[in-house]
């Protein structure tokens, strides 16, 4: 599945390479956070609650605390009442429990022992008196008058409510040939990346902290613990070594982070605490069950005219990235349509469940699944082809949506013809069997948040390189983290791209916030473009000082220099200067084997000398997202603004058996718009590891909870993820343009790309068979179920209706928004 | 209480003192083997992370107990290159993108190498079969499959021109 690259005048970048962490990982040496182990270290581990709401009346640790090789015990008691979290305005979680558990998991005491046997047992003898409250686990429940108070200080129990009005869409209903409102749901999802959380905590001597976490954001996990343990923040080291995927869970900082500093700091001793697999769905704060409307008004030809939007997002316990989800729930689906007039009311409520999150493309999953259902229902009822109603749709490259967001490049048009070409759609839409059936689904994405997660106009990503003494290699220093996705190879690639050298000729030490500048981390899918700016800013300010010092010397001017496979060209013409450099070389170096005799000097020749002239070559280079250019009208979606926005179509083709509902996704051709790709093979990589996760999610994913709030399918057996028996043939085609926000045009690839998938297959189905699935996973009892609706109606089309209790919700939510909306315009 | 038991692991004898309840990929990642190239990610037989040969077949390490393994002949990814020279699995591997957080790479080539000793040429169907158990949420496995049939046609062609 190879695609050709377009042609460019670069040395590293657009090319294949191997990444710089695999040799480790192919030999099993490569050091996980639960790899890790020190001498004298203890085994921490968590009592995590067995009841959804209580009162907590005593906590009787006497007993776990007189068993042999216990050496800590610790509640809130010793942790405290500090809130921290996700969002500032929004920090709602303590270490421990503070009097009171509020989902099935909380954690309420940990203990440090020598082994994880005695940690274990230490739990067992903890007794805990609980008064039971009584507890909501569907938003409607929670929003109900005299509903039990989750959060004291949202007595609503609403984490935050959003009301973005993007021109006027009553108006444009008004002027509409045709409108539709269709609603969508989902169920909960996990994030089932491979490694659990770990943690390992070492204090040392000066009461200065390190904490080796497997996190996406090593800045914002020092920021949280210097909350939470009331310490200077540059007294916490946290280091990320390899990380074992994240996907969206790894981006806040997480409970166990604190109560594993606060296990050392109590012992003196280092404290490794990881979580089983039903610790990790308790606290992966990972994609929310959404309840969706859409009132979507289009005029004769197609045009897209308005859309209102409600949305009522399933909170859990805590608010974490949460509040950041329900912003990007309204506005990523300004693009990639040219649509005129939005209205989007989201509410977020909190429940007694375990805490959602981020998960890859959050806010831009299911609203784009239900938008992309609709957008192909209008097709069907215009009688247009559902492809060719996008292409009338779509924004082009400098662009700019109804909320203010610049598109930048953006290849909308280029990604549907190439998906629709390669797929052979002209041949095939409308044209299969019945339980056949073809379907498309185009997404929109950021690359990059604009704006930090606190009040801050920290940079978002600084990068130093350093020239090792003899030149022989180069250190890239960035507070990034390297998940998987492969960003410290792209680090590396940039580097050696500017500087004339090649990937192995740069180490990058990455994810480690007591020797990294600051960077903000794997999330919003920013490395590329943000950490990528930036180092390449830093290389051009080692190749700027080694250019001018050499011109100085050469007496010739700057340019007459080129850095280039390892040399610096251009020294050849002054033989005379370049004898001075190299006999001193070859002085120092005498008994060396690799000293250079001819040709123009070399890299490690010429910073060798600037060694010796005035020591290591260093270089820096920072990036700020900076203005982001604003729309008049703009009412406040901050949560959306991005330097840069991807776009891509999924194309599904899709066996339906009609008899018993079973679904085949028989093949995906999937076009990504991810500007100019750096590493070829980690573009494709993201993009098939998207069309297997986001199929996982379409088919199988979901968290089910009992009535007491117990997570039913806890194990990865019983929660599935798709296996290698699952994926389809899959036809990956990379779309390049030149992104002008992006270093060498490069914008993002890991998380757009899941955004179509699920749509796609969903419109595949109702070509197949009539049948609509909006509820989230479509399984075969979903698809029969409706199939036989359809029948029962005698109708060509059957959308299925989202459950009583969600329908009841939006009624709710609408009424609260209508309140908003008169107070507003009083 | 404790148990003495002996493993053959990736050539070499160990005498090891085991709990009675304590599992084989516990012993491996323990103190006193430090074989950490063994993943643990589910503890129940439900992900594959922890696939080690055991006398030439693929478990998971997780739902063995040390104590059963006593006498056996132990495989794990520590002992895929020999003599620092990489086997034909972890150069495919490597060169074919198929590792990308790494979490799932040591179970998935002990499951690969299981399955190209007994079928040295598979079909993509039989790959996809032999990696059935072993989960994966960065690649899609595309990359891990065509990795695996390289590994195939790599070893098949240098038994050829033996």
């Amino acid at each position: 599945m190879a695609t050709q690259a377009t042609p460019h005048p670069y040395a590293v970048i657009g090319k294949r390479h191997i990444r710089k962490d695999v040799p480790e990982k192919a030999t099993g040496s490569a050091k996980y956070t639960a790899d890790i182990a020190f001498p004298d270290m203890l085994e921490g581990a968590v009592l995590c609650s067995p009841v959804a709401h209580a009162r907590i009346l005593n906590i009787d640790t006497s007993q776990a605390k007189q068993l042999p090789g216990v050496k800590a015990v610790i509640t809130a008691n010793d942790t405290g009442d500090i809130l921290w979290g996700h969002s500032p305005a929004r920090y709602d979680e303590t270490t421990l429990a503070v009097n009171k558990v509020r989902h099935v998991g909380d954690q309420i005491a940990a203990v440090a022992a020598i082994d994880e046997q005695t940690a274990k047992e230490a739990l067992e003898l903890i007794k805990v008196d609980y008064e039971e409250l009584p507890a909501v686990f569907d938003p409607i429940d929670a929003l109900a008058k005299g509903a039990p108070v989750i959060h004291d200080r949202y007595p609503d129990n609403i984490t935050i409510q959003v009301h973005n009005h993007f021109g006027d869409v009553d108006k444009a209903f008004a002027k509409a040939h045709h409108i539709r409102t269709d609603r969508f749901v989902n169920s909960k999802t996990d994030g089932a990346m491979m490694e659990p959380q770990a943690c390992v905590a070492k204090p040392d001597l000066s009461g200065r902290l390190t904490l080796w976490t497997s996190t996406q954001v090593s800045h914002y996990v020092q920021r949280t613990l210097a909350i939470a343990l009331k310490m200077p923040v540059d007294h916490i080291r946290v280091i990320a070594p390899n990380v074992g995927g994240g996907f969206g869970p790894k981006a806040s900082t997480h409970p166990y982070e604190p109560i594993t500093c606060f296990l050392a700091k109590m012992t003196r001793r280092p404290v490794r605490l990881v979580l089983d697999r039903e610790q990790v769905f308790w606290h992966n704060r990972a994609r929310h069950k959404y309840v969706h409307e859409m009132k979507t008004g289009v005029d004769r030809e197609g045009y897209l005219l308005a859309l209102d939007h409600l949305s009522v997002l399933d909170g859990g316990a805590y608010s974490s990235f949460g509040v950041i989800t329900t912003y990007y729930n309204g506005s990523l689906l300004t693009g990639p349509y040219r649509l005129p007039n939005m209205k989007y009311d989201g509410f977020r409520v909190y429940t007694n469940k375990p805490a959602s999150g981020s998960l890859r493309g959050h806010g831009g999953i299911t609203n784009r699944a239900c938008f992309e259902a609709q957008l192909d229902m209008i097709a069907q009822d215009l009688n247009m082809d559902p492809v060719e109603l996008r292409l009338k749709n779509k924004m082009g490259s400098n662009d700019v949506t109804c909320c203010g967001y610049y598109t930048g490049n953006l290849s909308v048009g280029e990604c549907l013809e190439a998906a629709r070409d390669k797929s052979k759609w002209a041949e095939k839409k409308g044209k299969l069997p019945l339980g056949k059936g073809i379907g498309v689904g185009t997404g929109f994405f950021v690359s990059g948040a604009g704006a930090c997660v606190y009040r801050s106009e920290v940079p978002h990503s600084t990068v130093m390189l350093h020239v090792a003494d003899d030149g022989s290699q180069v250190t890239a220093y960035s507070g990034s983290n390297e998940l998987g996705q492969g960003s410290d190879t792209v680090i590396a690639m940039i580097a050696a791209e500017v500087l004339g050298l090649t990937v192995d000729d740069i180490q990058v030490v990455s994810g480690d916030t007591g020797r990294c500048p600051v960077d903000l981390g794997a999330y919003s899918s920013r490395q590329t473009l943000m950490t990528g700016h930036a180092t390449k800013k830093a290389a051009e300010a080692v190749r700027t000082q080694i250019l001018e010092a050499i011109a100085d010397l050469f007496q010739m001017p700057v340019d007459a220099f080129t850095l280039r496979d390892g040399k610096v060209l251009g020294t050849e013409r002054n033989p005379e200067k370049l004898k001075l450099i190299r006999d001193k070389y070859r002085r120092e170096h005498r008994a060396f084997a690799d000293v250079p005799k001819e040709g123009p000097l070399t890299f490690q020749e010429v910073n060798r000398y600037l060694y010796n002239q005035s020591g290591q070559v260093i270089g820096k280079g920072t990036y700020s997202p900076g203005e982001i250019q604003e729309f008049k009208d703009w009412k406040g979606s901050a949560v959306g603004s991005s330097p840069a926005y991807s776009t891509q179509t999924c194309i599904a083709e899709v066996t339906v058996d009609l008899d018993t509902g079973k679904l085949t996704v028989d093949k995906v051709t999937l076009a990504h718009d991810c500007g100019f790709a750096l590493n070829r093979t980690a573009v494709e990589g993201q993009m098939e590891g998207s069309m297997c996760h986001g199929l996982s999610e379409t088919l199988f994913e979901q968290m089910l909870f009992d009535d007491k709030g117990h997570l039913i399918n806890r194990t990865l057996g019983d929660y599935k993820i798709a296996t290698a028996l699952d994926v389809p043939e899959l036809d990956a085609i990379i779309i390049e343009a030149n992104e002008p926000a992006g270093p060498f045009g490069a914008k993002e690839v890991g998380e757009g790309c899941i955004i179509p998938i699920l749509p796609a297959i969903i419109n595949a189905i109702n070509d197949a068979c009539g049948a609509v699935i909006m509820d989230l996973p479509v399984t075969s009892e979903k698809i029969l179920m409706a199939l036989k609706a359809k029948e029962d109606a005698k109708t060509d089309r059957f959308i299925t209706e989202i459950p009583p209790n969600a329908l009841k919700l939006l009624d709710i939510a609408r009424e609260i928004s209508q309140k908003w909306e008169q107070n507003f315009k009083k | 209480m404790k148990i003495v038991i002996n493993l053959k692991i990736n050539g070499t004898d160990h005498e090891l003192l085991v709990k009675p309840n304590e599992t084989l990929v516990q012993a491996l990642r323990g103190a006193q083997l430090n074989l950490t190239g063994t993943k643990q990610a589910c503890e129940l037989g439900d992900c594959g992370a922890c696939t080690v040969l055991m006398n030439g077949r693929a478990v998971n390490s997780c739902l063995v107990l040390a104590a059963q393994a006593d006498g056996a002949e132990i495989e794990t990814v520590e002992g895929l290159a020999v003599e620092g020279q990489l086997s034909p699995i972890q150069d495919a591997f490597m060169e074919g993108g198929a590792i990308q957080c790494g979490f799932c790479s040591p179970g998935m080539m002990m499951s690969a190498k299981a399955l190209l000793d007994e079928t040295p040429s598979p079909t993509r169907d039989q790959i996809r079969h032999g990696i059935a158990g072993n989960l994966c949420r960065c690649t899609g496995y595309y990359k891990i499959v065509n990795a695996i049939e390289t590994a195939a046609h790599h070893c098949s062609s240098k038994e050829g021109k033996n």
